[in-house]
């Protein structure tokens, strides 16, 4: 099918693209388009306004700043998978990365379109909240920070009013920590049924700090604290890992759907969170 | 309208095009190209990949507006001088299609593929494709081809 | 006279690499979406959401007012001129099926169902007023479950009064081909072995990757029809038939179509509207559909119910099948629909020597898209259930997968073998298939590290699947058709032209589309008249070049259509006989024909065929005692069935823990008979393998409880990709077919038809001493960790 007809701009700036978006009519970002093509094409949303932030220059690339990372919101998939910063300060950006799509999608698809999107079954936004990620902002009224914990806000709902466009994004450096991030689907191309991203540090053969998140285990990315909070202090070894995994599911409410019911996914949830937790400790 | 300038299989190409026009749709029903095939409506079959700027892409998934300033490669722009490009002859030899109609996206994948990865294993090649659907080959076939088009240098 | 050389080289059993591909893989391929014409409009299809509701009004004022619009068309606008689509299989005479419409005038049955359509300048402009037309439905409660459909407790069609389509059955007692199925049950209740099994044949989708597409051009003198089809002949026929156009005004071509697998072996809606709309417009008109119409209306495919009841000694000897199922119409009848079971009905007792079978078949109407051909039609459902039983007694016996088959199947030097379900096998050697398939698999060392697996409590178990099939193919011999209540033939045709120069046309009434039937009859046709294999040309899908045919499915092109062309051959060697007597001024007692050349038996002196042709075509030396022309027709009705078997074993890691599966390994040995292009066997078995592993693990048509297609797109549907796929090992043995002069059997089907059950009984294998006896297809994690819960609890 053919999308229905629109008006079609190409700002070259942030501050170009929020006043379109504030200014045009029923107006929707278009980044990398791969999500939102195929609504497009089916017609199951028929902007009158696309504003491609595709031409926006400030959008692109990873930089050093400090402690942190920064990742422009138009970087395609393909290039924060491969980038050496990332690689090197937030590994488990690159694993679930890897993990999304195929490699065409990842070409054209973006790090920011992925957050913005809020698919409870993408792959970043769990990254996202496991690694406390910032989100910055433009809007009419200039520029703000969320954190990534209060970024979504339900199925394909955030903190993203109409008009505002999501600029970069901020990962604190994790710098010599192990990652692994464990997706759980059907077919290679297919959406995670539960993936869990898990990064931890060692201190010796025990675990100084962990990090976990859950994809598609609700409306929204979930932490999972108290599996972080019972693997702190405790060895990378299988039997604390698979305990402390145990508590994966607690405080989630996942979907029943053909691929899975709730139980089956809060199952999931756990053993996945072992696996991925042992294979990030480097003993899996 | 939007007028747009494309170069598409090496010749420069400047036409008024709706905005909502897929690139797809622009390559088969203006330029005539019908080499690039559409397969689905959600971005899955791979069908329709072309190279942009060198790196593989659903053509399905951009607006014909986007690739403006941009270059295209299709399954057309490949073979030169009436010689198939080593990829095409490798999928020839060894039997990598039967009904042929993943084929240029297959082939257009396989080459962005093989670019990234001179050497691929025949799991490298398997996840490579993935984002490429065919019905007919059970894809052992096309594995194998792509693995002996790397192995003649066919990235070029 | 001239004294060339004959050509060495066999062709036949050679891999030419094929003629089909130069296009191909350049892209200069001929879709028909890629068609073109001057003046050409574009239609868009409006359809019903609704599974089952009456229209009550349709608006289509603003979508006629829209920009580029030039007829907007609703059921009731077309009532009088649609006619209604044929169904071809009457299975028993009193078969009741509902009018089917290409538009719905009043009433739609399933989701999908076109209501209305827009012609417009072009596609989008259709599109866009496609979305203006407003339809009123009242909803109606719709039948979507297959055995509640039996039951008829709610009408899928109120007006036809019953969801019973027909009842079919067959009894082998009453057949005379073999004993009572209920004494043998009685037998083995009282001191045997019954084992009693319910299998739910999911609803698939052929999903063929070239969506359908059509264009008409109405021609004062001609309606030529483009169609992505399998069968032009047939759309031909059913042009004629259902919009009274005079079939000699008709020409249908089938271009390059992209794939098929059953699923374009159908007279479509799509294809009566189009025609529709090019005569009311008299402009040229093109349809093509997307792929979220394609899955919801393209005809879908299997969709059974099957209860089965094998009975057996203690020892593991079948005494009898028992088989009733239930087959899903959907909403209407296509082509075959009602046939489907039928196909599979007489393959129950697969490769084994039952003393009783008995089939009852319900075929049942839903409020879901037609059903029809699916690679394998019937065959796959039947191989699959009988795979899944002995792979059940095996368990209940206490013996191994293989040794109970053998102990079950017909030996080698049983054949021919008239079966208990009244067929009459040509020709099969399992001993050499399995043995060959045993050794590759490296059976023994599996089974072991099997056990080490189970002993050890691995999460990941080990599983290995057997299925030795049979299957019948070369659709079909027309005596047995028409005995079968189908109202076509089964017979094929083929013409041989030898041009001047020494090249040949060879037009061929089959209709392939990936098959690469260009390479392998050229190459049948270069060994039979000794040409060479780029000299020939073979012409198909298009009704005005090859005229006569039955195109292509049901692996019968080249049991038949490549012995038609067969035919057509010796017809032009036989004519040229006398020709080649007269110019080498011989007696014809004393030619002989070989390697391409007629010669004089003793002598230096002959012609070639080449030669030949052209002396023909001059004339000039031709006393006319002999017709002056070489090209030859033929046409060849199968004498019977051919029977293609093989052993195919697979081995599958389940993890307990996530209830995923993946494939290990997979060693096919299949036996096709003859070979005559190894390269496209293989293929044909690998994609086999891909749809049939398919079934096993990944597709399913999934409606919801309003009847709505859920899997309505590849986001849901998940055909498998090659990341998802294992490679296999494929290997043959070679026991000829005696139904035909070459020996060969088909192979399109064979490699769906045999790994569905391989992969199951793999599964099941692995988590059998879990306590899991079952999981229903497509085996998700999801299913196999539930089977294994519940495996825990008992
Ligand atoms: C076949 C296929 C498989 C896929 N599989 C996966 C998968 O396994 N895992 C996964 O995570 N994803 C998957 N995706 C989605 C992919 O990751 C997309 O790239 C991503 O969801 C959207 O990114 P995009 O840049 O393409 O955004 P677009 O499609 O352009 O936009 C998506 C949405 O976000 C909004 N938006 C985008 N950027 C911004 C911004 N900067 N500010 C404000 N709003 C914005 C848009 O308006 C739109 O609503 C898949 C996609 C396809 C086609
Ligand atoms: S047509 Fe582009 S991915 Fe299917
Ligand atoms: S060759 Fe037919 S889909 Fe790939």
């Amino acid at each position: 099918m053919i999308p229905a007809a629109f008006e079609y701009f190409t700002p070259s700036t942030v501050d170009e693209a929020v006043a379109l978006l504030r200014d045009q009519p029923d107006a929707k970002v278009l980044a990398g388009g791969q999500s939102l093509m195929p609504v497009l094409r089916l017609r199951l949303a028929a902007p009158e306004t696309i504003v491609d932030i595709g031409r926006i220059g400030e959008l692109q690339g990873v930089r050093d700043d400090g402690d942190a990372l920064v990742i422009g919101a138009m970087t395609p998939h393909s290039t924060v998978q491969a980038d050496p910063l990332v690689g090197e300060h937030a590994r488990l950006v690159s694993l679930a990365t890897a993990t999304i799509a195929d490699p065409q999608v990842r070409h054209r698809g973006t790090f920011g379109g992925s957050l913005a999107h809020a698919d409870p079954a993408g792959d970043l936004p769990a990254v996202a909240v496991a690694l406390d990620a910032s989100f910055v902002i433009a809007g009419p009224d200039g520029r703000r920070t969320v954190a990534a914990a209060d970024f979504f806000e339900g199925v394909f709902s955030t903190a993203l009013a109409e008009d505002e466009l999501l600029v970069e994004v901020r990962v604190p450096k994790y710098t010599g920590w192990g990652a692994h991030y464990e997706k759980f689907n059907r077919v290679a191309q297919q959406w995670s049924i539960v993936a869990v991203a898990a990064a931890v540090r060692l201190d010796g053969d025990s675990i100084a700090e962990a990090r976990v998140g859950l994809t598609n285990m609700g409306s929204t990315p979930i932490r999972a604290s108290a599996v972080e909070a019972a693997l702190v202090g405790r060895p990378a070894t299988p039997e604390a890992v698979r305990e402390a995994a145990a508590l994966a599911a607690d405080g989630t409410s996942p979907v029943s759907d053909l691929n899975g019911d709730a139980d089956y996914r809060r199952h999931l949830a756990s053993v996945l969170t072992r696996r991925a937790v042992l294979s990030a400790a480097g003993t899996g | 309208m939007t007028r747009i300038t494309v170069k598409v299989d090496g010749s420069s190409f400047t036409d008024e095009v709706e905005p909502r026009t897929l690139l797809v749709h622009y390559l088969r029903e203006q330029l005539g190209k019908t080499g690039t095939v559409v397969g689905c409506d959600t971005s899955n079959c791979g069908s329709c990949t072309v190279h942009l700027d060198g790196r593989s892409v659903k053509s399905c998934s951009l607006f014909a507006v986007q690739a403006d300033g941009h270059e295209v490669t299709t399954i057309e722009g490949l073979a030169a001088n009436g010689q198939l490009h080593p990829m095409q002859q490798a999928f020839h030899e060894n039997h990598a299609l039967q009904c042929g109609y993943c084929t240029p996206g297959m082939i257009m994948q396989s080459l962005d593929l093989i670019a990234d990865n001179p050497d691929p294993s025949e799991d490298d090649v398997r996840l490579g494709l993935e984002g490429n659907l065919c019905r007919c080959t059970g894809y052992q076939n096309i594995v194998k081809a792509v693995r002996a088009a790397a192995a003649a240098g066919g990235a070029q | 006279m001239t004294t060339t050389e004959a050509r060495p080289t066999a062709e036949v059993g050679n891999p030419r690499r094929r003629k089909e591909d130069a296009r191909l893989v350049t892209g200069r391929t001929r879709w028909t979406d890629n068609i073109v014409l001057p003046g050409m409009l574009h239609l868009a299809m409006v359809r019903s959401p609704f599974a089952h509701a009456r229209i009550t009004a349709i608006d289509t004022e603003a979508a006629r007012a829209a920009t580029g619009v030039i007829a907007v068309l609703t059921g009731a606008d077309i009532a009088d001129e649609q006619g209604a689509l044929p169904n071809a299989w009457a299975i028993v005479p009193e078969q009741k099926a509902p009018v089917h419409p290409s538009m719905a005038v009043d009433h739609v049955a399933f989701a999908g169902e076109i209501v209305a359509m827009v012609v417009a300048r072009n596609a989008a402009e259709a599109n866009d007023a496609a979305d203006l037309i407003d339809v009123d439905y009242e909803e109606l409660p719709p039948v979507l479950d297959l055995r509640q459909a039996a039951t008829d407790s709610s009408l899928a069609h109120p007006d036809l009064g019953t969801n019973v389509s027909a009842v079919w059955s067959f009894d082998s007692a009453s057949a005379g081909t073999g004993g009572d199925v209920e004494a043998a049950i009685t037998a083995a209740r009282d001191g045997g072995i019954l084992i009693e099994k319910e299998i739910r044949q999911q609803r698939l989708i052929p999903a063929f990757m070239e969506p359908r597409s059509i264009v008409v051009d109405p021609t004062p003198e001609q309606m030529t029809v483009w169609s992505s089809t399998q069968v032009p002949h047939f759309v031909k026929i059913f042009i004629a038939l259902v919009l009274g156009i005079p079939e000699s005004k008709i020409r249908v071509i089938a271009p390059d179509v992209g794939g098929g697998f059953g699923g374009k072996l159908q007279f479509t809606p799509e294809e009566v509207l189009t025609v529709i709309a090019a005569r009311r417009t008299g402009k040229p008109c093109k349809y093509s559909e997307s792929r979220s119409e394609s899955l919801m209306a393209a005809h879908h495919g299997r969709d059974q119910w099957q209860k089965l009841t094998l009975a057996a000694t203690n020892d593991g000897d079948v005494t009898g099948l028992k088989v009733e199922l239930i087959a899903d119409m959907g909403a209407y009848l296509g082509l075959v629909t009602s046939a489907i079971p039928l196909l599979g009905a007489f393959m129950y007792n697969g490769i084994y020597k039952f003393p009783s079978y008995h089939l009852k078949c319900t075929n049942v109407f839903t409020n879901k898209t037609w059903t029809d051909a699916y690679r394998g039609a019937g065959r796959p459902e039947a191989t699959f259930a009988i795979e899944r039983l002995m792979d059940e007694l095996a368990a209940k016996v206490g013996a191994d997968a293989l040794a109970i088959r053998e102990r079950n199947w017909i030996k080698h030097e049983e054949f021919p073998f008239a079966t208990v379900a009244g067929l009459k096998y040509d020709s099969g050697n399992y001993e050499a298939a399995t043995a060959k398939a045993r050794e590759l698999f490296r059976y023994d060392e599996l089974r072991a590290e099997q056990l080490k697996r189970r002993e050890s409590g691995d999460p990941v178990q080990l599983g290995i699947g057997v299925s030795t099939y049979t299957e019948m193919c070369g659709l079909a011999p027309s005596r047995w058709l028409g005995s079968m209540g189908y109202v076509g033939g089964g017979w094929e045709h083929a013409s041989i032209r030898m041009l001047p120069t020494g090249k040949v046309e060879v037009i061929t009434g089959t209709s392939p589309h990936g098959q690469g039937h260009e390479t392998a009859w050229s190459q049948i046709v270069a060994d039979r008249l000794g040409v060479g294999f780029d000299d020939i040309e073979v012409l198909h899908g298009d009704t005005q070049v090859a005229p006569r045919g039955l195109d292509t499915y049901g692996s019968r092109s080249l049991a038949v259509g490549g012995m038609a062309v067969l035919a057509a051959a010796d017809r032009v060697i036989e004519k040229a006989k006398p020709i080649a007597a007269q110019l080498l001024e011989a007696n014809v007692d004393d030619l002989e024909f070989s390697g391409g050349r007629y010669g004089v038996r003793g002598t230096e002196s002959g012609m070639t065929m080449a030669e030949l042709a052209f002396a023909v075509f001059q004339g000039h030396k031709l006393d006319g005692s002999a017709e002056g022309c070489l090209d030859a027709d033929a046409t060849l009705d199968p004498e019977d069935f051919s029977f293609p078997h093989g052993t195919h074993l697979c081995a599958v890691e389940v993890d307990t823990e996530t209830g995923a599966t993946s494939i290990r390994s997979y060693v096919s040995v299949d036996d096709v008979g003859v070979v005559v292009n190894p390269m496209i066997v293989e293929g044909q078995v690998h994609g086999g393998l891909a749809q049939g592993i398919a079934q096993a693990l990944f597709e399913e048509a999934v409606h919801d409880e309003s009847g709505t297609l859920v899997s309505g797109s590849f986001v849901e549907y998940l055909v498998p990709s090659s990341a998802d796929l294992p490679s296999f090992t494929t290997a043959r043995t070679e026991t000829p077919s005696t139904t035909n002069q070459l020996g060969v059997k088909g192979v399109g089907e064979a490699g769906t038809i045999a790994s569905t059950p391989a992969v199951v009984n793999a599964i099941v294998d692995a988590v059998r001493h879990l306590g899991v006896s079952d999981v229903p297809m497509p085996c998700t994690p999801y299913r196999v960790w539930k089977a294994l819960q519940e495996g825990a609890q008992s």
